[in-house]
């Protein structure tokens, strides 16, 4: 079972300002805590204020195919919008922004595990659920399941023709965000202050 | 001494790479730096290179520097977290190691117990921030250390022949932000690459070595190619060692070849670093071949 928090109130602002933005809600599983009250309320802020092109709430957005015809409907909406603002899992955001490969896709959570069952994965995604998610920091590749060392702070130099040295049937996580972030325009986030895990899981020291 | 004052001296500053054995003899590996390293400015002490468990680097850095040599601490991410890896560098700093170089480190997988686990807590750049907030007289949980702070001469790695070679430069920022003062190349065998690569780096203003390896046969150079990342030894070189087999042996095309390299790069650089992977009598040749022996 998973946990989905908000990530604070200026990081979101932060990601958003002066962008117009379109907003994704994932409410699919049951198996995740998704904090839905405080992400309307934070939604009827951003509208209030402007440049929020449009606002989709569906489920199981880890699904591709059911994204993909979810999104259809809205494709107006996300054209015009800077940015796509997901509240989901790691496994929805990732989904999201591979399918929206051209498009700034920025994640509003931070997933955190729970024990159990661990709700529905597919195959190609996976979430660490280190409860302090990097994804927009990666062009919403996860480098903690995309790296065989989730490494935070770019690539070791251990990938051969894009392939990691410990798996060559793997690619170099580090070497996907680097494209996906040239791509996106965004190599500025390779600039980001040294990144330094948090492990502590109570919340006092988190 | 530290490796830095070397830099701002504007020495070309020529190292060498000693590996601890797997084992608790190192006479003979005392004798060998003595004898065949002592015209290069410093020795760089492997940390369980390519994670196959050896002798400690920092035990053999302190054998070497009571043995005159000047040497490098390799540190890597791989078997320590954030608490072993500052206790290690307060060690280091207490007997008396001035020269760091941090690495992630190879994966477990790639060494002699694959079935370890991986540590990783830090990786390279968030090791060289560690180095420098512990010089500020802080440790990474905040908390002050007591009397004066330790200084280190903080290195690192890059790989200037990889093929995704703008995301190495990517990282190589990142390390020079955190704090990065020198940094040793993965192994060139192609200068052109090299050349181009370094005019980008030089905008980070931190002394480049390029990393040499002298080739000690076409096999070997074939194994490189299949299974070093950020290693490509091309088809003339290969040829080259092909063509007489005992001259090869002998080491002399190695030297040869690898005397050529450090000329052509030279000019574009501030020092080598030499891997001898167990040829350290040929650094002599190498040094006086590449004409840098003083």
């Amino acid at each position: 079972m998973l946990m989905t928090q908000l990530k604070s109130k200026e990081t979101i602002e932060s990601l958003v300002a002066g962008k117009k933005v379109f907003i994704l809600n994932c409410l699919g599983c049951k198996e995740i805590y998704f904090p839905e009250k405080e992400a309307n309320e934070l939604q009827k802020e951003l509208s209030a204020s402007g440049d929020v092109t449009g606002i989709l709430t569906t489920d199981y957005v880890c699904n591709p195919d059911n994204l993909k015809l979810r999104l259809s409907k809205y494709q107006a909406e996300i054209d015009a919008a800077d940015v796509v603002l997901v509240f989901s899992c790691g496994v929805g955001m990732q989904t999201v922004a591979d399918y929206l490969e051209n498009k700034r896709v920025y994640t509003a959570c931070d997933t955190y595990p729970m024990p159990g069952f661990q709700g529905v994965t597919p195959l190609e995604y996976d979430c660490g659920q280190c409860g302090e998610c990097y994804l927009n920091l990666t062009g919403g590749i996860c480098p903690i399941t995309a790296c065989s060392k989730s490494l935070v702070n770019g690539q070791c130099g251990g990938s051969k023709d894009g392939k990691c040295e410990v798996d060559s049937n793997m690619e170099c996580g580090w070497e996907r965000i680097y494209r996906r972030l040239e791509k996106l325009g965004r190599l500025d986030a390779m600039k980001c202050p040294t990144q330094i895990r948090n492990y502590a899981t109570d919340d006092e020291t988190k | 001494m530290k490796i830095t004052e070397l830099f701002e001296r504007g020495e070309f500053v020529v190292s060498a790479e000693v590996g601890p054995p797997k084992g608790i003899h190192i006479e003979h590996v005392v004798e060998e730096a003595k004898t065949y390293l002592k015209g290069v400015h410093a020795v760089n002490v492997t940390d369980n290179q390519s994670s196959v468990m050896r002798l400690g680097s920092l035990a053999v850095c302190k054998v070497l520097k009571d043995a005159g040599l000047n040497p490098i601490f390799q540190l890597t991410c791989r078997d320590r977290n954030r608490i072993a890896l500052q206790s290690d560098l307060l060690s280091a700093a207490m007997l008396g190691i001035e020269n760091l170089l941090l690495l992630t480190g190879d994966h477990t997988k790639m060494g002699d117990h694959p079935q370890a686990k991986p540590v990783f807590d830090l990786d390279s750049v968030s090791l060289i921030h560690t180095v420098k907030q512990l010089e500020s007289g802080v440790d990474l949980g905040g908390n002050a250390l007591v009397g004066e702070p330790p200084k280190f001469a903080k290195g690192a790695v890059v790989s200037p022949c990889s093929d995704s070679v703008d995301a190495q430069l990517a990282k190589m920022e990142r390390k020079v932000r955190a704090g990065a003062e020198y940094f040793q190349t993965q192994a060139v065998f192609e200068p052109e690459k090299f050349i181009k690569f370094m005019e980008k780096a030089k905008q980070f203003g931190k002394p480049v070595q390029v990393g040499i390896i002298i080739p000690k046969s076409a096999g070997m150079a074939k194994f490189m190619n299949n299974n070093v990342a950020g290693v490509h030894v091309p088809d003339d070189m290969i040829e080259e060692l092909k063509k007489d087999k005992e001259k090869t042996k002998a080491g002399i095309t190695g030297v040869e070849i690898a005397a050529r390299i450090i000329k052509e790069c030279k000019p574009y650089c501030q020092g080598i670093h030499i891997m001898a992977l167990g040829w350290e009598s040929k650094v002599p040749a190498l040094l006086e071949q590449a004409g840098l022996s003083e």
